[in-house]
């Protein structure tokens, strides 16, 4: 009984991770095939008559380049921007003593709650007013929408280091801001990477708001960029699919470089368990 | 060098609770002093406020002779070691040692000086490089020391540093301990919830109970003469027996009245001239008698009581028996087995009894 239990359990852990796994696998394999065979008789044979790289290559003439390139400022800029105000926020309210702590955090949870649909609409009115569409100030708008999240995290992180490494701290004459730097910094470092993981692919897949807000070709980020490649008539199937691939490339990278970081436990050895 | 004081000292928290209530205590120079009693009595929140982690909420305290109510707590001359001692885990020893006094801007070749004179009397010399993370419990424990050694304070301030060490550990440490107040000669304060890391470490103990202070003086003079029932119950493993009576006078001798098991007992109490005086204000009044349990023996004509439990602890039995519905004890060296339900009679030496007044828990024999 037991064994047939754990059978049923890999079973059920394997058709999960096919289903997900499945339509990336399908837009890889797309990718490699000739144009023609995308579609037509071909279409659900995994492989095509020849295995060919014209699909990344033709990248090269289309704007996903720029795409990337647009994609990858403005997720560093909002990753980096969104981190450091976070830190700061959620270490004050996880460990400063100071009136309406739960309010400041309710309402900074609440700016999370409007669904994207309903901001999109006034966010691009101002922009147009303030002229600041087609250009890198979308990180403002990204910023606000990554911060509650990371905050969330960060309050966690930090409230589970012992008060005692900060009355220790203080005790050898550590300023709270020294504190923050030496003592509580390192040991909150993998909820920060978290935090900035979580937020700069975020921003990566982030379509609408981009598509919005910088909809010339020369701002485009990569996901909208993608949905640009079509011609008056037809998809370019295979280019999407190429692009898709390269677009995920970067998360996967960052997801398996450091999610190691992201679940050890530094904090390992400062206390009696 | 300096002493400690207290004066009329309070805390209370935000949320009301009064964790320390107006206490006096004055802490020599040189002095190990231990803070004991059970959780939530106060003998933290004390340590606390002498760190500076809390603020007096009333009261004034002294280090030295400064009045240091206000002062920062890296500006009272202390040093704290924690009960999960709060080793930075991304700095390695020498670093751990070295971060309070990199912060007060040492110079680095004295800096280095002291960290490798603590590591050598802590035996961490070979572990400077180590992070706490590889280090045993024990050794942990010891770099926690190390820190608060390097940084030469007037006071010590452990708040229960051996309580996550193991049973053995625990007892070895406990004498490094000692050995270290003797050669630093600074002032330590000590807490614990243990009694015999109380007896056996400090030269002062301060009993403390709910926010107050029951009793502060030497281990034997607690031992011997306990200020009231609290402390007389708190001291001491096993526990001091109680037995619960009443007051009575017959011709000039003063009795003990209680019953066991329905039935009416009288012990005839032997006390001084002047403790005679003391007792004879509270004739009539509830009682209880408090004696150790090695002054109490099995004897004949003794009053029956019902073992429950023998205790083997390799020198000596523990044994417990049932008396007036409270497990009582006795020490035992004989090779006598005692078996549950076994039916004994009980004695106590009646000139080293403690007579605690049931209304108040004051000790009417306590000598001032």
């Amino acid at each position: 009984m037991k064994k047939n239990t754990k059978t049923l359990f890999y079973l059920a852990i394997f058709l999960y991770l096919f289903i997900i796994i499945f339509p990336f696998i399908w837009v890889f394999l797309t990718s490699l095939k000739p144009e023609a065979e995308i579609w037509g008789a071909g279409a659900l044979k995994p492989f095509g008559s020849k295995m060919t790289f014209e699909h990344y290559q033709s990248l090269y003439r289309g704007g996903i380049l720029t795409g990337l390139k647009n994609s990858l400022i403005i997720a560093t800029i909002t990753t980096t921007y969104v981190t450091i105000i976070a830190s700061f926020a959620a270490y004050a309210i996880a460990r400063l003593k100071f009136r309406g702590k739960t309010l400041l955090m309710v309402l900074i949870l609440s700016t999370s709650m409007f669904p994207q649909m309903i901001v999109v609409g006034p966010i691009y009115q101002k922009f147009v007013e303030l002229g600041l569409t087609n250009s890198y100030y979308i990180t403002l708008p990204y910023s606000m929408i990554s911060l509650p999240i990371s905050v969330f995290i960060l309050i966690n992180h930090f409230s589970q280091i012992p008060k005692e490494m900060e009355e220790s701290a203080r005790i050898d004459g550590a300023s709270k801001l020294r504190t923050f730097f030496s003592v509580i910094l390192p040991l909150a470092l993998p909820g920060i990477f978290t935090a900035a993981i979580m937020t700069f692919i975020g921003v990566w897949n982030e379509f609408l708001l981009s598509l919005t807000l910088n909809p010339d070709a020369a701002w485009r980020t990569a996901p909208v960029a993608i949905s640009f490649l079509r011609g008056q008539f037809t998809v370019y199937w295979g280019q999407v699919t190429a692009a898709t691939v390269v677009v995920t490339i970067p998360t996967l990278l960052i997801v398996l470089l450091f999610q190691r970081q992201i679940i050890s436990g530094i904090t390992s050895g400062a206390l009696k368990e | 060098m300096a002493g400690v004081e207290l004066k009329k000292v309070s805390k209370v928290y935000d949320n009301g609770f009064e964790a320390v209530k107006a206490i006096d205590l004055e802490i020599e120079d040189k002095e190990f002093m231990v803070l004991v009693g059970p959780s939530g009595c106060g003998k933290s929140t004390t340590l606390r406020m002498i760190a500076g982690l809390e603020e007096l909420t009333s009261g004034e305290l002294y280090i030295g002779d400064k009045l240091a109510n206000d002062v920062d707590p890296k500006d009272r001359d202390i040093a704290m070691v924690f009960q999960n001692y709060a080793l930075y885990p991304h700095m390695s020893v020498y670093q751990n040692m070295g971060f309070g006094l990199k912060l007060s801007k040492t110079p680095k070749e004295e800096m280095k000086e002291r960290i490798e004179k603590a590591a050598s009397i802590l035996g961490l010399s070979d572990l400077l490089n180590n992070k706490p993370r590889q280090l045993s419990g024990g050794q942990r424990q010891r770099v926690a020391l190390g820190r608060a050694i390097v940084r030469k304070p007037q006071v010590f301030l452990m708040d229960e540093p051996l309580s996550n060490l193991d049973a053995k550990l625990r007892v070895q440490t406990r004498a490094e301990l000692i050995k270290l107040h003797q050669d630093l000669e600074t002032t330590f304060v000590y807490v614990t919830h243990d009694q015999t890391e109380a007896m056996t470490m400090g030269s002062r103990i301060c009993v403390m109970n709910e926010g107050l202070i029951q009793q502060v003086a030497t281990p034997k003079e607690i031992y011997d003469n306990p200020k009231n029932l609290f402390v007389a119950g708190f001291i001491g493993s096993p526990q001091m027996n109680f037995i619960e009576g009443v007051l009575e006078e017959k011709e000039d001798l003063l009795y003990l009245r209680f019953t066991i098991d329905g039935k009416e007992y009288q012990e005839e109490l032997q006390l001084s001239p002047q403790n005679k005086e003391k007792v004879k204000a509270h004739l009539g009044e509830e009682v209880i008698l408090g004696v150790r349990p090695e002054d109490t023996f099995p004897q004949e004509g003794g009053y029956p009581t019902k073992i429950v439990v023998s205790e083997l602890l390799g020198s000596e039995y523990h044994v417990h028996f049932r008396l007036q519905e409270d497990l009582l004890s006795f020490k035992s060296t004989e090779e006598v087995q005692y078996v549950p339900e076994d039916e004994v009679e009980i004695r106590w030496d009646p000139h080293r009894i403690h007579l605690f007044l049931k209304s108040t828990e004051e000790n009417l024999l306590y000598k001032e």
